[in-house]
């Protein structure tokens, strides 16, 4: 019998989340959202979240709508310039917001998941981000000191996964989501299709299945598109 | 007078060289990418996760696993690839990227760049911005000489967050292209109809007028 870590749906999946946890999202804008998740988190009502995302989100989508209900009290992200829900309560003081450049999001993301504490960057040396941090001269420049992310529950999107938690991205949904499923002591995958062992080519594997520890195939994906732009 | 933003772009596209990997920023930069001068084959790069942008995509292609950076919808080119954002990531700060073309609310003529925050007012965030600025020696800037208010965006110092330190070589303006030696902006060329008084006038950094600048020929 191969592991199963099939869950039966969103609801079960994020069941046992706990008021006050930190949570990372994958998704870049609306791209590649774990949007089950966030209805079932929605329906549950838990609050006093920390959310490690990219983005936040717009007002009538995505971890903004999570946002509206308040449930909310930390975003760590990169750009949050989509939602105005958000900035609202950012300048009004109710939302404590944490901006980290990409790259470094990134990185910390993929440190947290690798075992790494600490790493040095250039990104931000000279600027409010480097304030307080330590900084280290290596070869002639400068870096800032980063340290890892971690998270209590990683919720990620994925277009294929089999049932032993093995994933396939598709597209620019890629973004956050394989570095968010290797950072989160419990790992939930929803997928669009979810497949047995054997059906997925191992040479395609994005993300291997020991970092899931559960899965479900997802249903009714909106995939909205912040900036429809078309030629003629 | 002076360039407007169509002619900016078309004067950033010549610096682009064969081979070049090309990372551009939201605005101005956007439309470098219409101006890729015949012969030059450049790869772009959205921060997203993605190297051989193509054009946007027509009604019936369009697809909302596809995205760039802007989060306008996309399409990939023969040779395009999909990445993760780590490794996406990677290739800025690696140095791989061999040209960031990008805005800015200021330049300062010690070459820092500032275009991510104003305090109180515009809480957005830098996404991929700092790492951009922090990862290559090739930037060049995209942006108007001077702010609604009528304001240099050429300072002496910056006067909002920065973004980078001593990053910023190259800046092209509706007035002119300037590069950054020695903390000093030199005009290297002129937009056409445009005095060097009036870059002066506009220009609250140090200047320097090199000897026999040229007008840009469009």
């Amino acid at each position: 019998m191969a592991i199963n870590k099939v869950v039966s749906g969103a609801d079960e999946a994020v069941k046992d989340i706990p008021d006050n946890a930190v949570l990372m999202l994958g998704g870049f804008g609306l791209c590649g959202i774990p949007e089950n998740c966030i209805t079932a988190l929605i329906k549950k009502g838990v609050t006093g979240l920390t959310c490690i995302s990219n983005n936040a989100g717009v007002d009538e989508f995505g971890i903004g709508l999570m946002l509206k209900t308040r449930q909310v009290k930390k975003m760590i992200s990169s750009y949050v310039g989509e939602n105005a829900e958000f900035e609202r309560q950012l300048l009004s003081g109710e939302l404590e917001v944490e901006l980290i450049p990409q790259g470094t999001l990134a990185e910390r993301v993929r440190a947290g998941g690798a075992g790494i504490p600490l790493f040095a960057t250039p990104t931000g040396f000279g600027t409010e981000v480097a304030e307080g941090k330590d900084t280290i001269e290596v070869e002639g420049k400068m870096y800032v000191m980063e340290k890892w992310l971690k998270a209590d529950f990683a919720i990620v999107k994925a277009w294929k996964g089999d049932t032993m938690g093995n994933l396939i991205y598709r597209g620019t949904a890629r973004n956050f989501n394989p570095m968010m499923a290797t950072a989160g002591k419990i790992t939930i995958a929803e997928v669009e299709e979810l497949v047995e062992p054997g059906e997925l080519d191992p040479n395609q594997i994005h993300t291997p299945g020991i970092f899931v520890q559960r899965i479900f195939q997802g249903n009714n994906y909106e995939k909205r598109i912040e900036q429809r732009t078309v030629r003629k | 007078m002076g360039l407007d933003k169509f002619q900016i772009a078309k004067r950033i596209a010549r610096e682009l060289k064969d081979g070049y990997y090309v990372n551009l920023g939201i605005g101005i930069p956007t439309l470098v990418a219409n101006y890729i001068p015949e012969g030059v084959n450049v790869v772009l790069q959205s921060e997203n996760g993605l190297l051989g942008m193509g054009p946007f995509p027509y009604e019936n292609e369009v697809d909302p696993d596809m995205i760039n950076a802007g989060k306008q919808t996309i399409t990939t080119l023969p040779g395009s690839s999909i990445f993760s954002s780590s490794d996406s990531f990677a290739m800025i700060r690696g140095g791989h990227v061999d040209l960031t073309i990008l805005g800015a609310m200021e330049v300062s003529e010690n070459g820092d760049i500032a275009n991510w925050k104003i305090p109180g007012k515009m809480v957005k965030g830098m996404g991929g911005a700092m790492d951009l600025v922090a990862s290559t020696d090739n930037i060049i800037v995209a942006m108007m000489h001077t702010n609604k208010e009528g304001e240099s965006k050429l300072l002496p110092q910056c006067e909002l967050p920065l973004t980078g330190k001593n990053c910023i070589t190259k800046v092209v303006t509706d007035l002119g292209y300037f590069e950054i030696i020695d903390g000093a902006f030199h005009l290297k060329e002129l937009a056409p109809g445009v005095t060097v008084e009036e870059v002066k006038a506009k220009t609250a950094g140090k200047l320097v007028v090199e000897e026999g600048v040229k007008e840009m020929v469009f």
